[in-house]
């Protein structure tokens, strides 16, 4: 899958308060959730996303409580993926749960605000069609792949359900 | 190589022989835990995805403590949906308000969660139950609903860091010092998917409250759990258990990624300032710092003896004119022993406010919620832009011992002053 958008450049430590402030976990409508997206930190942010856009960050990106509606809120606003330095763990597992692309890269702070970006996901390879260069991430581990590739945990307790069940049929 | 006691744990809930950081592993869990936030998404997932029911009742606790009692209509609404699936799954550990109480205090004092225990929750303070050497950390609403599913729950192997403390902690120092402390030096990321492990003298002198606040912010410096070994203080604590446990213990040839050692004997209490719990200065630098508002109570402070301490600084006293104090049972249990020891009488009597059981003013969800500028000291574990109320509103975090000081003189104040 490849993703074109504008870049969104934020800084270290974006926390789940900054992605949704708790006032609004009231609901789990994504795209409620989305129109307050990074409210506290930069009102109208939602308002100057356009679909496939790309927030960009330093480290530790993600950090606080573990509320899934922060990547929910990051997908509603029209976010399409997430490069950072790090994640913090909750919400890289909740991004890998509800197949919300995010890509680990050590010089964030070569990609300035409004670079345009091509992100080949199958490959882990990020062009910025701006500065006209080529960032290669690496590619996620096996396990997590066999996840991102059925676009999420449901779905893949699913499929694994479904096997168990016909091994033991065979077994049966 | 031997293990820590965190391998210990996760491997004790595999199907396999051996166990190495930073490999997957898909692993049972003995409960997993969902709040009247997180629950719901966690249920409509579920139901979504076709499932009819969850896979053992037993090992699923649900406690609306975020915004109960309900702040507003569609709180109310996420709390009847909680309630609702509750009753649909038959699931006993669901708790009402009148029985509810803040997640991380109420789970430990009703003895669901033992030494030994691997324990997820849709809450990033699970690793509070840390302390009592299990395995607990916090997860994702979709983690939850697959544990629903089939009690399980993906986990990459993490790394150990030891944490040893020594010397001995002056008057007044706490838990809370030592982790703010600790925070202060390795900072918001320094143990990011790690598993942070508190060991040494000063450790095994702590009560189980102030080892329950330690652990409570391991998340705060990006830990996925923050464990203590089980000693004879633990199991005082545990009494008669409902059900069998195993205790664990680190190997004296396990690996840890990093050691850290800090002698506490000088330590100064701590204060987090804002916008990060990492932000943290000695409180003597903070003379001048001047408050709207005080909290004490939250997962991370409003155990018993967080209580006591308060009050014995404020009995007798009045809060400054000026100041507002909210002081917030964690459970039903600590309430009713405040109202017995006296200490709701010093609270009102100084000029403070006592409330039900609530994460409430926390998380900016209701009773006490600040406005623009205004500031606030609070016992509790994130000091995030906005995290109370309005985005130019600032919280500043201590122990319970610094915020009744500071609420007497309204402005953050060393506890030996007043």
């Amino acid at each position: 899958m490849v993703i074109k958008g504008k870049v969104h450049k934020f800084g270290d430590d974006i926390n789940t308060d900054d992605i949704i402030a708790a006032k609004y976990l009231v609901t789990t409508d994504e795209r409620e959730l989305g129109r307050h997206c990074m409210e506290n930190i930069a009102a109208d942010f939602s308002k100057q996303v356009y679909p496939g856009d790309i927030i960009v960050a330093g480290k530790n990106f993600g950090c606080g409580s573990s509320r899934e509606h922060a990547p929910l809120a990051i997908k509603g606003c029209g976010i399409s993926a997430v490069i950072a330095k790090s994640f913090a763990g909750i919400f890289f597992r909740n991004a890998i749960n509800i197949g919300l692309p995010f890509l680990e890269l050590e010089n964030t702070e070569d990609i300035h605000q409004a670079d345009k970006l091509e992100i080949d996901l199958s490959n882990g390879i990020i062009k910025n069609l701006t500065q006209d260069k080529i960032y290669k991430t690496q590619p996620f581990p096996e396990f997590l792949q066999k996840i991102i590739s059925v676009a999420g945990l449901i779905n893949y307790v699913k499929l694994k359900e479904g096997a168990d069940n016909e091994n033991r049929k065979r077994k049966a | 190589m031997g293990y820590t006691i965190a391998e210990k744990i996760l491997l004790a809930h595999i199907d396999k022989n051996d166990i190495q950081p930073g490999e997957f592993i898909e692993a049972s869990i003995d409960l997993a835990l969902g709040n009247d936030i997180t629950a719901p998404l966690a249920i409509e997932e579920f139901k979504k995805a076709g499932f009819k029911k969850v896979f053992d009742r037993d090992k699923i606790v649900l406690v609306p403590d975020h915004f109960t009692p309900a702040k507003d209509l569609r709180s109310a609404q996420q709390c009847k949906f909680l309630a609702d699936f509750a009753r649909e799954q038959k699931i006993r550990n669901y708790f009402e308000v009148g029985c509810v109480g803040i997640e991380h205090v109420l789970l430990p004092e009703l003895k669901l969660v033992l030494p030994g225990d691997l324990v997820i929750g849709a809450d990033s303070h699970t690793c509070t139950y840390g302390a009592l050497g299990c395995y607990a950390t916090g997860v994702g609403s979709t983690d939850l609903a697959r544990a629903f599913i089939d009690g399980r729950c993906w986990f990459r192997v993490p790394n150990s860091l030891k944490f040893t403390y020594t010397g001995r902690l002056r008057k007044w120092l706490t838990g809370k010092d030592l982790i703010l402390y600790t925070i202060g030096q390795i900072g918001v990321d320094g143990a990011l998917g790690r598993v942070m492990e508190f060991v040494g003298p000063v450790i095994r002198r702590l009560n189980m409250d102030e080892r329950f606040t330690i652990s409570n912010m391991a998340i705060e410096a990006g830990a996925c759990a923050g464990i203590i070994e089980p000693d004879e203080k633990t199991l005082r604590y545990i009494g008669s258990a409902p059900r069998r446990f195993k205790i664990y213990k680190s190997d004296k040839d396990a690996f840890y990624e990093k050691a850290y050692e800090y002698d506490v004997s000088e330590l100064e209490p701590q204060v987090a300032c804002p916008y990060l719990p990492s932000n943290v200065k000695p409180v003597g630098s903070l003379k001048d710092v001047k408050l709207d508002q005080v909290v004490i109570g939250s997962c991370t402070n409003g155990r018993l003896s967080d209580l006591r301490i308060a009050a014995e600084i404020l009995k007798g006293k009045k809060i400054k004119s000026s100041l507002r104090l909210i002081v917030i049972p964690a459970t039903q249990k600590i309430y009713l022993e405040a109202v017995r020891e006296g200490l709701v009488e010093v609270f009102v009597k100084a000029g403070g406010i006592f409330s039900t059981p609530t994460c409430g003013p926390c998380l900016g969800g209701h009773m006490g919620i600040l406005t623009e500028g205004e500031r606030c000291l609070a016992t509790t574990n994130r000091n995030f832009v906005g995290r109370m109320g309005h985005s130019h509103s600032e919280v500043y975090l201590s122990s319970p011992a610094v915020a009744a000081a500071s609420a007497i003189t309204g402005r953050i104040t060393h506890p030996q002053e007043v």
